[in-house]
């Protein structure tokens, strides 16, 4: 039995009072596509911000290749890591955000090339190489000098995929990518994503596109305030869902 | 009405009035560096610094700009003294008048540091870039194309208040025109060749800051 990729024990995660997430436990083996559905609101987003540190948690243990993410804990005593181990860690996971997030002031190849300069050391010209690998492989070979506010919502997303990818994470995580875009963009976001899923890339996904999440998921979890309420193979969950919590939501979203 | 037009008296001082402008703008560029590196250390602290170095900050922005600057000047050069401080007359308008324009960029830098999206800060710690290497990529090259416009009239600001080093004999633009106008008595003569002076050394300065930004904006 190798070693899982990700695991999370018994992760808690609280705003002052209000507990937003109460015990998630989940493992994740490498090459694994995990798509993580549920209402807005049930914790999706802040469980897969909590995986890079974007989110603080108070409670249980998340683990990538074994090692503890965020937090020492000596004798009891927990403690956050050093900013720079903590930016260390960040590294091993990607991420894509809803509102893609790019820098504004630098260009598409830019974009890409800052943390392979800045984190992984490269040379500008080694790090120039590997950005207009990666953004040819999401198809903008042509767009490698336009700046985010000259490309569309899908190109922009494809550019954020590839910034994130041309890090060389274990893991991929990707919030929502699709919910900002035009219905007629969409469908070239998930494009990439199904070609990285093809490759064997590891990823989790909080998505509200159902079809895609079953087409391209290994595995789909069900959150619904704050635990995963159930998580299964997909044919198998959308099919003949487990619980009434389940049914009710695949009958409220888009999935017929 | 008995006065007649001669410019000849400036003409002969024009030098001096050239020389005060020079070191006019060379305080006013200095005071400009100094105050800007004040101000945008000052602007994090206040930008959700921890309290042990925001209530430090706030206090220093209050005060500063409650004072009129004229006694900002009068006090540093002639109560520090006292006080075992004493600095040539140069060193210690430009020291002034930098603290002084600290605080002023300070609550400019503010309002540009906010201006930077979340997001675009979190997109930076997620392929691991540490929260100083995003302050120097990310944020201060955002947050400086956001400020530019009123960087620009805090320059300009900043030029115009080094006439007030006349009022401790730096010789400066403003202090060689006394001097001329209480040798020569051109009095009408002095003031619109000093005045203008100021306006079109203002204009070209607001040109700079335009073509700056220009060379900066991000393409669209």
């Amino acid at each position: 039995m190798t070693k899982p990729l990700l695991e999370m024990q018994g992760l808690r995660k609280q705003y002052g009072t209000v507990e937003v997430l109460k015990g998630v436990d989940c493992t994740m083996r490498q090459g694994e596509v995990i798509s993580i559905i549920g209402s807005s609101g049930s914790g999706k987003t802040t469980m897969l911000r909590c995986i890079n540190m974007l989110e603080e948690f108070q409670g249980g243990r998340i683990l990538i290749d074994g090692e503890a993410i965020g937090y020492d804990e000596i004798a009891g005593v927990r403690r956050r890591k050093s900013e720079k181990e903590i930016a260390r860690q960040r590294a091993l996971t990607g991420m894509a955000f809803q509102q893609f997030n790019l820098f504004p002031h630098l260009s598409a190849a830019q974009n890409v090339m800052l943390g392979l300069i800045k984190v992984k050391k490269m040379s500008r010209d080694e790090a120039r190489v590997v950005a207009e690998q990666w953004l040819g492989r999401v198809g903008l070979s042509a767009r490698a000098d336009h700046y985010p506010g000259q490309l569309s919502g899908g190109q922009q997303q494809r550019v954020a995929i590839a910034r994130a990818i041309a890090m060389n994470p274990r893991l991929m995580l990707f919030d929502e990518v699709t919910s900002a875009l035009d219905p007629e963009l969409v469908g070239e976001v998930l494009q990439v994503i199904k070609g990285l899923a093809a490759e064997g890339m590891s990823m989790l996904l909080v998505t509200h596109e159902m079809r895609f999440a079953y087409e391209v998921s290994s595995r789909v979890i069900f959150m619904n305030q704050g635990v995963i309420v159930e998580q299964g193979d997909p044919k198998e969950m959308f099919l003949r869902p487990g619980t009434e919590r389940l049914a009710e939501f695949l009958k409220s979203s888009s999935f017929q | 009405m008995g006065y007649t037009l001669n410019f000849a008296a400036v003409w002969r001082s024009f030098d001096l009035l050239l020389g005060g402008l020079l070191l006019s703008l060379e305080l006013a560029a200095v005071a400009l560096v100094i105050g800007a590196a004040i101000g945008l250390v000052v602007a994090f602290a206040l930008a959700g610094g921890p309290a042990f170095l925001r209530r430090p900050a706030q206090l220093y922005v209050t005060v500063i700009r409650n004072l009129p600057i004229l006694v900002l000047i009068l006090f540093t050069y002639f109560a520090l003294p006292q006080l075992g401080i004493r600095l040539d007359k140069n060193p210690s308008f430009v020291l002034t008048l930098a603290i002084y324009a600290g605080a002023y960029l300070a609550e400019v830098f503010r309002a540009g540091l906010l201006s930077v999206p979340r997001g675009v800060k979190e997109a930076g710690l997620a392929i691991g870039l540490t929260p100083m290497q995003i302050r120097t990529s990310l944020v201060v090259p955002l947050m400086i194309r956001n400020v530019l416009p009123s960087l620009s009239s805090t320059l300009i600001s900043l030029f115009k208040d080094t006439s007030l080093a006349a009022a401790i004999a730096v010789p400066e633009l403003t202090f060689e025109a006394r001097k001329i106008n209480v040798e020569t008595f051109r009095v009408i003569e002095v003031w619109t060749v000093t005045s203008a002076l100021y306006v079109v050394t203002c204009a070209v300065l607001a040109a700079l800051m335009r073509l700056i930004e220009r060379r900066l904006a991000i393409p669209k």
